[in-house]
């Protein structure tokens, strides 16, 4: 594969200029995508950068082509991804639906923003409940939930070699305020990290003659019984079940002696992670657990955590209005320990707030 | 004397025949020209053929070509995305007027308007066949569907969308577009190939309706079907090549 960016270097850029630089390293192959705020920089930064390095892209008339065809560019074998936020991120969930169905290696990032309905074009982590389990029927999905600009860069990389690997959809959930600024990273090509590329291959348009060396490739998307069905959606949950395993990724930290645990994700895991530093100086034993991956979602170490600590209650701090405390309650059911919440729909979350609401809960 | 049974397509997937289109439907009759024409210019092993949701679905396995299937009104922008991704494929979207002018319009407009280099054929039958008879874009104005037991009203829901002409419209030179009917078997032949051709040349969006019959629906007899095409259809719906750049327009 192509070096792009050459020695590791650093850098100094926006969220979604980062996105764009680390889908070139990755070897992307083109992009489809339709302008919604706060992701559309990444089609500005893509199409200044895709031309010198022979990539593609195409600005599609809606969110629902920039999912079609980014569906059927994966299916002839090449590395094609997206990136929506809002009711972009709505429209796209038909074809995120029919990437599950067919399991194809969609790489999309979501740059989330306020919403109901167009919301603000600014931040929010309400497209949890979306991105995680956004599509009719029970599909399967890969969702990482980043904090940072470097997280950024290494998990649109890991993203396209998770996706490729075992063939779900795969999405890179941010938010505008990542989207938006800028902070240092180190860029890389995944080879000078000893990171293997895994190789794009095609569903149909493969190699071989119809007839001759092979049967004609029919792909397959709605059935005729519902035992066909069954068998599918069972097959597909069996299987998702047992890479979850080799998919899920969490943060922990102080949770051996904490009375409370702080659970929150992507971009508000900073506040809560400067939080516990703070309250830990103040005396109050705080721990600190945040989900990497939200779907698959590490549930079992977080029960694990709370059976480690002394902890009493879980605090879930997000910039939404339950949408990871519903994730969370359905992951650990059984666990006794009590739930509070700091609910900040839309709104940034820093470690004030965090600090004052742990507080008044011990 | 022994009939001579009618010769099956080379690109036809055999062990999916015989089709599970209903008696009278004109979806076989396309299916075969279609066949007929991917078997004239050899390109069968690098077609990708993929259909819509719609009766058009039961299309999924029916060549030996690589084959996919898609969502309601979305075969256009996978179609797209396949071209666009592997430009040395011939990509043949199949789709019906729901499908098409519908719930997909927006994509089929601008995909026109981009002049993407894929074939697209739309089977219009007057009616949405899979989901049970409802009124289509393309419904004739007093005609019975579920959806307008009445018979189409037009002042309440529009006069029936003319595709091949608003296509014609917005597309550039390079674009082909025609209209066929499953009662001229050369001509919708002719026209296919000549669709998929334009696509091969790099010319750019070819297109293709071919007016068909559902008897099924039309709750008609096989005369009254006939009719119905023929003289109803084919009056709203000129049949003929809008844009060929092929310069070998049908006279």
């Amino acid at each position: 594969m192509d070096k792009i960016i050459g020695e590791p270097k650093k850098a100094f850029m926006t969220g979604n200029e980062t996105v764009a630089w680390a889908c070139l390293a990755a070897g992307a192959d083109i992009m489809f995508g339709y302008p919604i705020t706060p992701q559309n920089e990444v089609m500005h930064y893509w199409t200044r950068l895709a031309p010198k390095y022979n990539r593609g892209f195409l600005q599609t008339e809606d969110e629902l082509s920039a999912g079609f065809t980014t569906c059927g560019a994966v299916q002839v074998g090449k590395k094609a991804f997206t990136a929506t936020a809002g009711p972009g991120n709505v429209l796209m969930q038909e074809p995120f639906g029919m990437a599950e169905a067919m399991r194809l290696p969609l790489l999309t990032v979501i740059q989330q923003r306020g919403g109901p309905s167009s919301g603000t074009v600014v931040y929010s982590q309400q497209e949890v409940t979306l991105t995680t389990y956004g599509g009719n029927g029970e599909g399967h999905r890969i969702v990482y939930s980043t904090a940072t600009h470097q997280e950024i860069y290494d998990y649109v990389i890991k993203g396209f070699n998770i996706a490729w690997k075992y063939r779900f959809p795969t999405f890179i959930l941010g938010d505008g305020y990542q989207a938006k600024m800028r902070e240092p990273l180190e860029m890389y090509d995944p080879q000078d990290k000893g990171i293997e590329m895994v190789k794009p291959y095609s569903l149909i348009g493969v190699p071989g003659q119809i007839g001759v060396d092979r049967e004609p490739q029919h792909l397959c998307n709605i059935y005729s019984l519902e035992e066909e069905l069954y068998d599918v959606v069972m097959e597909v949950a069996a299987e998702y079940e047992t890479i979850t395993p080799e998919l899920v990724e969490f943060d922990s930290k102080y949770c051996e002696d904490a009375e409370v645990i702080i659970v929150s994700h992507g971009v508000v895991s900073r506040a809560a992670d400067d939080a516990v530093k703070i309250l830990r100086n103040q005396g109050i034993k705080a721990g600190y657990f945040r989900p990497i991956t939200l779907r698959p979602f590490p549930q079992q170490q977080l029960r694990e955590c709370i059976a480690k600590s002394d902890a009493k209650q879980l605090l879930v701090a997000e910039s939404a209005y339950g949408q990871l405390e519903r994730l969370i309650k359905q992951e650990i059911y059984g666990e006794t320990i009590k739930i509070n919440n700091l609910f900040m729909p839309g709104v940034g979350i820093i470690d004030f707030d965090i600090i004052n609401k742990v507080k008044s809960i011990i | 004397m022994a009939m001579l049974a009618p010769a099956t397509p080379k690109s036809w997937y055999l062990p999916t025949k015989p089709h599970k289109f209903c008696p009278g439907c004109g979806h076989g009759i396309t299916l075969k020209a279609l066949g007929e024409a991917i078997d004239e210019l050899g390109i069968q092993q690098n077609t990708i053929f993929g259909c819509d949701i719609g009766c058009s679905l039961l299309a999924w396995n029916f060549f030996a070509c690589d084959s996919t299937q898609t969502h309601h009104g979305r075969t256009t922008p996978v179609m797209v995305g396949i071209k666009r991704a592997r430009p040395e494929l011939i990509t043949i979207g199949y789709m019906g007027d729901g499908g098409g002018y519908s719930i997909g319009s927006q994509h089929l407009l601008n995909s026109a308007v981009r002049n993407e280099k894929v074939t697209l054929i739309l089977v219009n039958n007057t009616n949405y066949g899979m989901t049970g008879g409802q009124m289509a874009p393309t419904t004739l104005p007093g005609q019975i569907t579920e959806t307008s037991p009445y018979g189409r009203d037009a002042e309440a829901t529009g006069y029936p969308t003319r595709g091949p002409e608003f296509i014609a419209e917005l597309t550039p030179e390079g674009a082909y577009v025609a209209r066929a009917t499953v009662s001229k078997y050369k001509q919708l032949r002719r026209f296919i190939r000549n669709a998929i051709r334009n696509q091969m040349e790099g010319n750019g969006f070819s297109f293709v309706e071919v007016l068909s019959t559902c008897p099924t629906n039309w709750r008609t007899n096989a005369q009254q079907t006939w009719s119905f095409l023929e003289d109803k259809m084919e009056g709203y719906f000129p049949v003929g090549e809008l844009k060929n750049p092929l310069g070998k327009g049908d006279k």
